[in-house]
């Protein structure tokens, strides 16, 4: 017994710092210090302030802020656009991580790429695009708006106008810019965790009469449906927050085209307006996000769970 | 059920995995698909499950006289038992096995106390009565394998084919596992290919022995005829035999 208990670590030392590593005490305390430092002064501090901004001239007055009508629009605002862009995505990551780890085709790390585009280009390009694409005086423009000149009367244009639909500096602009900017968040979280888990259980599942849509349902979306969620929960956290690449394409219209984010900003330059409201509706984001991150976090240790699953069921060891 | 593989071909870019290969194998024989890795023999056993397919135009496979080559997999009805098991990580034993029978078409899908019954039946045939709720994480390598032959029969398949059923076993479950294999079919008398690179297990359990060698079929017989009149030198240096069987091969 003596002899079993001794290749195991005990408690105790489990406990005892790693040598190899370990550094003088001063270094540690320093570099702690320094963390602690950044953190509070760039993560804790903002966050202590907005609430404390909001919350300012009382409860009252914080509360007042979301009976205001275009807050309440731009919340409604920015609700609709998170539900057609993130369902939008969800669909499109799905696509583009069953086809980037399913198939192998030309151009397909090129498309691993570009992905990535989003994130690396500023969400005000990412704006711009489309004013060039979609705007009066973009590509499209000619076939899209009846007053611009030459095909004046295109069969797309008349029925626009119509319906008196805009694209740019309108809501399906809004729509369009976010869902560029929140496009990777699901693919990203997708294709690695696809790709670990390779395409036995669907083969599996072909060979024993399931169909497509059924090996889809019952064996692909069980094996993803933790990564998806993570990836679910930063696009719908970057939907609602984003603001350079909305702004650009949105024009700025109170009660119309103003998500939460802008409306902050406008609020925030109302000097007639409490400053508390700005803060107010600030707060709402926050709290979004601090939501987001437990969710996520939650999210992605499911995920990993998951993956180490799948390299469990290869006898492999767990790769990271 | 018998199989017919006729003159198939499949290249993989320009190296050909399977190079004009033809096997017939006759209802409720145990056959053995026997080469080092990369024979092709794994390919082989899955263009016949229909999870890989031939180049176009170069060989057909034949189910009991039916023309199969164009079929799915989903539409062949084949068993098939993966290296890895494959099983479904997130389903219960008991799910797991009872899959092929909840996604057939509503017509033709038994009531579930019959699938139920089906279920247990399967379970205790491979020795696994007890394990339903459990998942396939909570079982050890050798259950793991069984439960991926009872999935693999639930849908009583005509044809059971298994991609080195054995091979991520340590040796002891292995040895068992194979005469599991062989009584059990002895039984039931199932038509079986298996794919092995082990010569042992080959001659153990097969009726007949397929030696397979850079996509073709190098000879074809019964455990004793291969080692005995070896057809030329790579099986007589793939399975090792003394000086004297070689010396008669032209090289």
């Amino acid at each position: 017994m003596a002899g079993a208990a001794s290749s195991f670590p005990t408690a105790a030392r489990l406990h005892q710092p790693i040598r190899a590593t370990s550094e003088p005490w001063y270094v540690k305390a320093i570099l702690i210090g320094v963390v602690f430092a950044f953190f509070t002064l760039f993560l804790f501090l903002p966050l202590v302030v907005i609430f404390q901004e909001a919350f300012s001239n009382g409860i009252a007055v914080f509360f007042s802020a979301f009976t205001d009508e275009y807050t309440l629009h731009a919340i409604q605002l920015t609700l609709l656009t998170a539900a057609i862009a993130v369902p939008l995505n969800t669909i499109f990551g799905l696509c583009a991580a069953w086809s980037l780890t399913r198939f192998d085709f030309r151009g397909r790390s090129l498309l691993i790429t570009l992905i990535d585009l989003p994130l690396w280009v500023s969400p005000v390009v990412g704006g711009l695009i489309y004013v060039l694409i979609f705007g009066a005086k973009g590509w499209l423009g000619p076939w899209l708006y009846p007053d611009a000149d030459m095909l004046a009367h295109s069969a797309i244009a008349r029925f626009l106008d119509a319906h008196n639909v805009r694209i740019i500096f309108a809501v399906p602009g809004i729509v369009l810019a976010t869902t560029f900017v929140t496009f990777p968040f699901i693919a990203r979280g997708l294709i690695p965790l696809m790709q670990a888990q390779g395409t036995k259980e669907e083969e599996a599942a072909l060979s024993l009469g399931a169909n497509g849509w059924q090996i889809f349902w019952r064996v692909t979306l069980p094996k993803i449906k933790w990564g998806l969620l993570y990836g679910l929960i930063l696009c719908n956290a970057r939907a609602m927050g984003e603001f350079g690449a909305v702004s650009v394409v949105s024009g700025h219209i109170r009660g119309q085209t103003n998500t939460m984010p802008l409306q902050i900003e406008i609020l925030y330059n109302d000097y007639s307006a409490p400053r508390s409201a700005a803060f107010a509706l600030a707060s709402v984001l926050s709290i979004l996000a601090l939501v987001t991150l437990i969710l996520k976090t939650f999210a992605e240790w499911r995920a990993e769970r998951q993956l180490a699953d799948a390299a469990a069921s290869l006898d492999l060891p767990i790769k990271r | 059920m018998s199989i017919e593989v006729r003159d198939i071909t499949k290249k993989y870019a320009r190296f050909p995995a399977l190079d004009n290969v033809s096997l017939k194998v006759e209802s409720g024989e145990l056959i053995a698909l026997l080469g080092p890795s990369g024979s092709g023999k794994t390919t082989l056993l899955r263009t016949i499950a229909g999870l890989d397919f031939p180049d176009s135009n170069a060989g057909r496979i034949i189910y009991d006289g039916t023309d199969v080559t164009e079929l799915s997999a989903y539409k062949r009805h084949a068993g098939f038992v993966f290296q890895h098991y494959a099983l479904f990580n997130h389903m219960s034993i008991s799910e797991n096995v009872a899959f092929g029978l909840r996604v057939m078409k509503r017509s033709k899908r038994p009531a579930e106390s019959v699938i139920q019954e089906r279920v247990r039946q399967l379970l205790e045939a491979v020795q696994l009565a007890g394990y339903e709720k459990r998942l396939p994480s909570q079982l050890s390598g050798g259950q793991r394998q069984r439960v991926a032959f009872a999935r693999a029969l639930a849908i009583e398949p005509q044809v059971l084919l298994l991609d080195e059923p054995f091979g991520a076993l340590d040796a002891k479950v292995r040895k068992e596992l194979r005469r599991w294999l062989r009584e059990f079919q002895d039984r039931i008398k199932l038509t079986t290919i298996f794919v092995t690179h082990d010569q042992e297990e080959a001659f153990e359990v097969a009726d007949r022995v397929v030696l397979i060698d850079k996509g073709r079929i190098q000879q074809i017989g019964t455990p004793d005829e291969v080692r005995k009149t070896p057809a030329n030198r790579f099986v007589a240096e793939f399975l090792d035999l003394p000086a004297e069987a070689t010396a008669s091969i032209p090289a």
